[in-house]
């Protein structure tokens, strides 16, 4: 007979290797179809790398250059030398930065990353818990004001909340800075923690604030339908407090599925910390993408298309994992299959 | 005794009449749009920066384009821009679903794979590589939107198709030997074209939020045809001047209209949806 606990391991490594797989194959498409885009986009990446120097330079000068980059080679075989420096770690160097991309998408990565996983846990636990009391309270007052701002700020664009906070906190109270991730003109080496989080704080709320809506209407749908079950009521027959109702069944029943969409919602955090923070001029990944996509930076839109795909790609699978691994009835079924 | 005279209306009468109310505040716009002439579009320095009332509804921007005319206009445009996209990634998912079940495992591993692609790469940023490729426009940004959103659909779609494929009546007309693409036309489509209809209205409000976004990056859209998103990214350059209304107004028409979609498709699917139909 096999423990309960070398089953669950090999259940997971099972998982793990499955999904390194996947991320393989995902990853060879993505980067064919990534390289296939770029490819075909009107930009000329003789002309983008020289800039405004453009008209001075002769028609043998471009071949030349054309040539040291092998742009005169069929797509093919471009792709494949490409792809053999993605493999190899090399990722080209950024044009509109000037340095390796590897190194521009690490820092700006670091700024994202404080801003997206405030925002994350900040939304997770605010939604979570409004999404329970507007479940738990349904039919209240308490709830129909909580249903009003989902109602209207689940749809609305992050970038419009943003515009708006600033607005009015920074422009009308000036309580917060208008823009950037750090005081101007000071050192790096001197910039205090408070500064920081003070430059995060409206970000942070704007991005929290659309993702709020969303984890409590999940959350409260599934609440709703844990309060009618026949266990809640069995649970009211003996005489238990709506307290100890909300703590022994309601949060267990729906954390788990709460955390795994939650996980799987990356992608929006995303998408939303790039809009925002091209509103507060923040210097993070998001900003660099659409400076690159504007620009015309095609190794710096490239890297950081394979990056992200990473990113999401382990918010999924980590999402994927919760549902099947952790999730208790799963875990019965596998005692019940041993016996 | 207390005898009701008149009904209460039942859920599914309830859902009719919102419906209705969305579609009659969707006409309005149509109307709105129809009858304000291009006036308002045209820069007019003798009235520039007129707030929100005075002299005009929605107040003026820095070139005195009336804010009022140039929200309508922007709004149709991000309507016509959601409701093209939106039917193109959702035929995309639908194709891609019933090929998937249809035409066996080979393809349907293809199509898991590419699914899966899809919704890890995030959404912002296939949208910037698309519209870099295509080079913006209105174009550029209905492609993109269709590139990158069929996807969740199409895994809903294939889920279900894929559940529907084991089910008796479809192995019992497999053994009267209908072929497989008549069982596709005739058992399978009519199953899921509640599902698609649902996902397609559902999926506007994504499409027009997503297009509204990449615009308001500055991919796309040039500031004469005006739409929400190049009208809230121009307002940026203007709100630490504290000429709010540029801001405000825009973006809360657009909430409205994507709200107006929101309330179509829920109410829609809770009319479509077998099990909540017959409340």
């Amino acid at each position: 007979m096999i423990s309960r606990q070398t089953a669950s391991i090999r259940k997971s490594a099972a998982f793990l290797g499955e999904k390194t797989f996947r991320l393989a194959m995902v990853m060879c498409l993505v980067c064919a179809m990534s390289f296939v885009l770029v490819q075909n986009s009107p930009v000329d990446p003789v002309r983008a790398y020289i800039g405004a120097d453009a008209n001075q330079i002769g028609t043998e000068q471009r071949t030349l250059i054309a040539e040291r980059w092998g742009l005169d080679r069929p797509p093919a075989e471009r792709f494949i030398r490409w792809a053999g420096q993605i493999v190899r770690g090399n990722l080209g160097t950024s044009m509109i930065f000037n340095e390796p991309v590897a190194s521009v998408i690490g820092k700006r990565f670091i700024v994202s990353l404080g801003l997206m996983a405030a925002a994350w846990v900040l939304s997770g636990i605010l939604g979570f818990a409004l999404g329970i009391i507007s479940g738990v309270w349904h039919r209240r007052a308490v709830s129909k004001i909580i249903d009003l701002y989902c109602f209207v700020l689940a749809s609305a664009p992050v970038f419009w909340i943003a515009i708006i906070l600033l607005v009015f906190f920074s422009v009308m109270l000036q309580w917060t800075p208008v823009s950037g991730s750090t005081p101007p003109g000071i050192p790096a080496g001197e910039i205090t923690l408070a500064q920081r989080l003070h430059h995060m704080l409206l970000p942070c709320a704007s991005l929290s604030v659309i993702s709020i809506a969303g984890v409590a209407l999940h959350t409260k749908k599934k609440t709703v339908e844990i309060m009618q079950s026949d266990y809640i009521l069995y649970a009211r027959a003996r005489g238990e407090s709506a307290f100890g109702i909300v703590l022994r069944h309601v949060l267990r029943n729906s954390l788990l599925p709460a955390i795994s969409l939650h996980f799987s919602s990356l992608n929006e955090i995303f998408g939303g910390s790039v809009l925002v923070e091209q509103v507060f001029g923040y210097p993070g990944l998001g900003k660099a993408t659409v400076d690159a996509g504007i620009r015309g930076d095609v190794p710096l839109l490239l890297g950081i298309t394979i990056f992200t795909t990473i990113f999401i790609f382990f918010g999924n699978a980590a999402a994927d994992y919760l549902y099947t691994v952790i999730d208790p009835r799963m875990r019965h079924m596998e005692k019940i299959n041993e016996y | 005794m207390n005898i009701r005279l008149v009904s209460l209306p039942n859920p599914r009468q309830k859902s009719a009449a919102s419906i209705t109310a969305c579609l009659i505040l969707l006409c309005s716009l149509f109307i709105l749009n129809a009858m304000i002439d291009e006036t308002g579009l045209g820069t007019d320095l003798g009235r520039r920066y007129l707030a929100p009332g005075h002299g005009s509804i929605l107040g003026t921007d820095w070139l005195g384009r009336d804010m009022f005319t140039r929200i309508t206009k922007g709004l149709c445009m991000s309507f016509h821009i959601g409701i093209m996209s939106a039917i193109g990634s959702s035929l995309i998912a639908v194709i891609m679903g019933l090929a998937a079940a249809v035409f066996g495992k080979k393809v349907d591993a293809i199509v898991a794979l590419l699914i899966d692609a899809f919704l890890s790469v995030p959404h912002i940023v296939l949208l910037i590589l698309v519209s870099f490729t295509l080079g913006g426009g209105f174009k550029g940004i209905v492609i993109a939107v269709c590139v990158s959103h069929w996807s969740r659909l199409a895994r809903i779609i294939r889920a279900e198709i894929l559940q529907l494929k084991g089910s008796d009546y479809i192995m019992m007309s497999y053994r009267l030997g209908r072929s497989r693409r008549w069982i596709m036309a005739h058992h399978m489509l009519p199953h899921v074209s509640s599902q698609f209809l649902i996902g397609l209205i559902l999926m506007f409000p994504h499409a027009i939020l997503h297009a509204a976004g990449l615009s308001f990056l500055g991919f796309g859209m040039t500031p004469d045809r005006p739409c929400i998103g190049v009208l809230l990214s121009e307002s940026m350059r203007h709100i630490s001047t504290g000429y709010w209304w540029l801001a405000l107004f825009p973006g809360a028409a657009l909430v409205a209209l994507v709200k107006i979609f929101d309330v179509i498709g829920e109410n829609a699917s809770r009319m479509l949806n077998p099990r909540t139909k017959q409340e």
